[in-house]
Order: structure tokens, then C-alpha cells, then sequence
């Protein structure tokens, strides 16, 4: 219970932190745009085509975003030095971590609800009639990824050139994740959407395994 | 240094002893002929690689929970030897595949995990070099490590999953139907041979880091001397001004 206290005051001071400047959301918005506008150039894709390339398209814009968004969530408690000051704080390293991971989640789920009306209306794919069923994708997608590069952005926080490093880690990681909710959502955009039982349940186990690996080693992954 | 340069030289008599038995002993595939004989080095090279992989992931926890630089040596260690392990399986692999499948490169799930797999400890090397702290970079790879060894099994799922779904290129029979009883042989002294060969490079591989750790620390205290030596100089010439 003190965890979820912990991490909820985290949480907050994210989001307070992340409203005063709006940075971080602003570029990711205008980056994940950018990307899925440029995809469509250098593929030109017809309506059949967007619909076949459409969901890698989405996943890779949302990986590399989630690249470059996860890696100030410690590498600016790192320039700061406030990364001291949480360490001192009277809470589970664990739940510092945790409320880092909520904090990433909403700001990938804010990227995704701009982009998601953007992507259907370039892609010509109607979300509506699965729309449910979509965001249960992206969700499981995004935690996972928010739950890794979390991680992940601590890993980098004290290395040189961090920026570069984070998708270097981050994207061979997130090959399971990559091909479950590609193929997951593929299925969504079919002319009979189905969700697909066997691709959710990688993403579950994705999720899982990761968070549990993080719990355990959050100890180490935050000391000094 | 005797040992040493008897193991190198016992591990050249077998190499070329391997060399001998996978050309002349070995009999003649049927379908594939000569280009076979490849198989021997690249499946065995696989399993040493495998291995390797497998100490990688032992000492990755076990530093994580003992906390002795040791540990982070032997990861270092088996994380360089295995990748070059891993590197050998994916250049033999397109050498073997081109004539027999007809193309290079095809993403059945054994390439593609040894692919991902190979990018993974190269992106595992790259962050230890970006970490100048010891234990910070010790901790972050055995970490990253960690990570690395837990996705294993959801790539593999994945990869399989998905490429099953997807028609598959009709491919060859494969040595996994049974290989005859000389070739298992001849098969399983290459694996051998190529886990030993692991093992001696991991070996010396780990005792170059620990001399490495010597000779940084044996720096660091000649540095501090020499300082405090400069600076007791300094303060003698300054007396002696100054008198």
C-alpha cells in the first residue's frame, strides 16, 4: 500500500513537472507525426497496402517515440541531481521506479490518443468499430514498453551519449513486443477484426515477465 | 605461461585433427554433398555459444547478488567470447544456406533469434564502454544482461508463433532427422572440441580483465604517490625559499 502511495506522489510530481514545460509531450506528439507522415512518402502505400503495412508502421512510430520520450524520465533526475534527493526519500526504491513507469504510460497513452485520429485519417483504416479492442492492444503494448525502457532509462541514466544508447537497448529488446502487438493489431484491421487470443497472451506474458524482472531488481537498478 | 602454450597446442593437434575427421572421415551427405561438411563447425560453434550464453546469465546474477568484481569479469568474459562464438554461426549459416535453401537468409526462428541474439551483445558491449564507473557499469550490464537472457524465450515464442502463421519456405529435410552414426561422431568431437575451445578463451579472456583491474589499481595508487611525493617536494622548495 505505501508502495502505490509512493508512487503516486512520483506520478504526480511527474505530471506537475511535465505540465510546467510541456516539453517532453509536445516533441514526442510532433516527432510520432512526423514519423507516420514520412512512412507514407517513402512507401506511398494504396488503401490495401495501408491497411497490410498500417499496424508495423503504427508500432515502429510509437517504439522509436517511446525511444526518445523514456530517456529523460532518469536522465533528468541524473542533470538535475535530483536523483540524490529520490534515493533519500523515505520509499521503496521500487516504487520510485513505479510511479516513473505510470508517469511514461500516460504520457505514451497522451502520444497515442493525438496520434491514433491522425494515423486513420493517413492510413484510411476505420478504428471505431474496434476501438475497444485496440486500446486493450496499445495498452498491453505500451506497458510493456513503458515498463522496459523505464529500466532501461535508468540503465543509461550515468553512461556518455544516453540518447543513443536508450533505443539501442530498448529496440532489440522489444522484438516480442514489436511482432505480438503488430501482429495483434494486424488482425484488428482485417475485414473480419478478431482479437487475437494467442498474440495477447505473449503481450501478457511480455508484460509480466518484465515486471516482475524489474521489481526484483529495482534495488539495483536505482542504488548509488 | 608452460600451460597456456600447452593448451594451444593441444587445442591446434585436435583442430586439425577436426579438420581431418569432417573431411575424410565423415561420409558424403546425399543430398548436399561437400557443403555439408560445414554443418560441423557451424552447429557446434552454435552450441558453444549456447553455453557461452548460458555463463553469461549465471554470472550476471550471481554479481548481481555477491556483489564481487569477479563475476563482472566473467560476464565480460563470456559475453565477448560468445559473441564471437554467435558470429561464427551467422557467417557459416549463409554459407551453408545459400547453395542448399537457395537463398542467403531466411527468418525461421533459429536465425532470427541468433540474429537478435548477436545485436543484443553487441548493444551489451557498446554500454560498458559508455559506463567509466565501475560498479555503475557492472551493475547496469548485469542488469541489461538479465533482460537480455529473460527475452529469450518471448522471442522465441514470437518468432515462432509468427512465423508459423506465415507460409514457410519448403526446406531441406535437416540434420535433425537422424544423422548416421559416423557423422554423430564425428559431429559430436567437433562439439566438444568447440566447447573446450570456448572455455580456454573465456578463461583467458576473464584473467586479461582481472590484470586489467590490477594494473588500474596498481595506476591509481602510483598516481596518488607520485602526487603526494610532487606536492611534499613542493612544499619543501617553498620552506626552503622562504628560510
Amino acid at each position: 500500500m505505501d508502495t502505490i502511495r509512493a508512487a503516486a506522489i512520483i506520478l504526480r510530481k511527474e505530471v506537475r513537472a511535465e505540465m510546467r514545460t510541456r516539453e517532453l509531450l509536445q516533441t514526442t506528439v510532433t516527432f510520432v507525426i512526423i514519423v507516420v507522415v514520412l512512412f507514407s512518402f517513402a512507401f506511398e502505400p494504396s488503401a490495401a497496402e495501408a491497411r497490410r503495412y498500417g499496424p508495423g508502421l503504427l508500432w515502429i512510430a510509437l517504439l522509436f517515440a517511446g525511444s526518445l520520450m523514456l530517456n529523460p524520465s532518469f536522465a533528468k533526475e541524473q542533470s538535475n541531481d535530483t536523483i540524490y534527493a529520490l534515493r533519500m526519500a523515505p520509499v521503496s526504491l521500487f516504487s520510485i521506479y513505479l510511479g516513473k513507469v505510470l508517469a511514461n504510460l500516460l504520457f505514451l497513452a497522451l502520444t497515442e490518443v493525438v496520434l491514433l485520429p491522425v494515423f486513420a485519417v493517413l492510413y484510411n483504416v476505420s478504428l471505431w468499430p474496434v476501438l475497444g479492442r485496440l486500446i486493450l492492444v496499445l495498452f498491453l503494448g505500451t506497458f510493456g514498453m513503458a515498463v522496459t525502457g523505464t529500466v532501461f532509462s535508468a540503465v543509461a541514466m550515468q553512461a556518455r551519449m544516453r540518447e543513443v544508447l536508450l533505443p539501442l537497448l530498448l529496440l532489440p529488446v522489444s522484438v516480442p513486443l514489436l511482432i505480438s502487438s503488430v501482429e495483434a493489431t494486424a488482425e484488428l484491421f482485417t475485414d473480419a477484426p478478431v482479437l487475437d487470443r494467442t498474440w495477447l497472451a505473449v503481450l501478457v506474458a511480455f508484460d509480466i515477465v518484465f515486471f516482475v524482472a524489474a521489481w526484483l531488481l529495482s534495488d539495483y537498478l536505482l542504488e548509488e | 605461461m608452460k600451460r597456456r602454450t600447452l593448451t594451444t597446442v593441444i587445442l591446434a593437434g585436435l583442430f586439425f585433427f577436426a579438420g581431418y575427421a569432417v573431411f575424410f572421415i565423415a561420409p558424403d551427405e546425399a543430398t548436399m554433398h561437400a557443403i555439408q561438411r560445414i554443418f560441423y563447425f557451424h552447429a557446434s560453434s552454435g552450441w558453444a555459444a549456447m553455453e557461452g550464453t548460458g555463463i553469461v546469465f549465471f554470472a550476471n546474477v550471481a554479481y548481481l547478488w555477491k556483489r564481487q568484481p569477479k563475476w563482472d569479469w566473467l560476464a565480460v568474459s563470456a559475453v565477448e567470447v560468445s559473441l564471437a562464438f554467435w558470429s561464427v554461426v551467422l557467417v557459416t549459416g549463409p554459407i551453408w544456406a545459400h547453395p542448399v535453401w537457395g537463398v542467403w537468409w531466411a527468418w525461421d526462428w533459429r536465425l532470427t533469434l541468433t540474429l537478435i541474439l548477436w545485436v543484443l551483445y553487441v548493444a551489451y558491449l557498446i554500454l560498458r564502454t559508455l559506463i567509466d564507473d565501475f560498479e555503475r557499469r557492472a551493475s547496469s550490464s548485469a542488469i541489461f544482461g538479465v533482460f537480455v537472457f529473460l527475452g529469450v524465450p518471448l522471442d522465441y515464442l514470437s518468432i515462432r508463433i509468427w512465423r508459423t502463421q506465415h507460409p514457410q519456405p519448403v526446406l531441406f529435410d535437416g540434420p535433425d532427422s537422424g544423422l548416421a552414426p559416423t557423422m554423430a561422431k564425428v559431429f559430436f568431437f567437433c562439439s566438444a572440441l568447440m566447447t573446450f575451445l570456448m572455455i580456454v578463451l573465456v578463461v583467458q579472456r576473464y584473467r586479461l580483465e582481472r590484470l586489467k583491474h590490477e594494473a588500474e589499481e596498481t595506476r591509481l595508487v602510483l598516481e596518488e604517490r607520485a602526487e603526494t611525493e610532487y606536492r611534499n617536494r613542493e612544499v619543501e622548495r617553498r620552506t626552503a625559499l622562504g628560510g
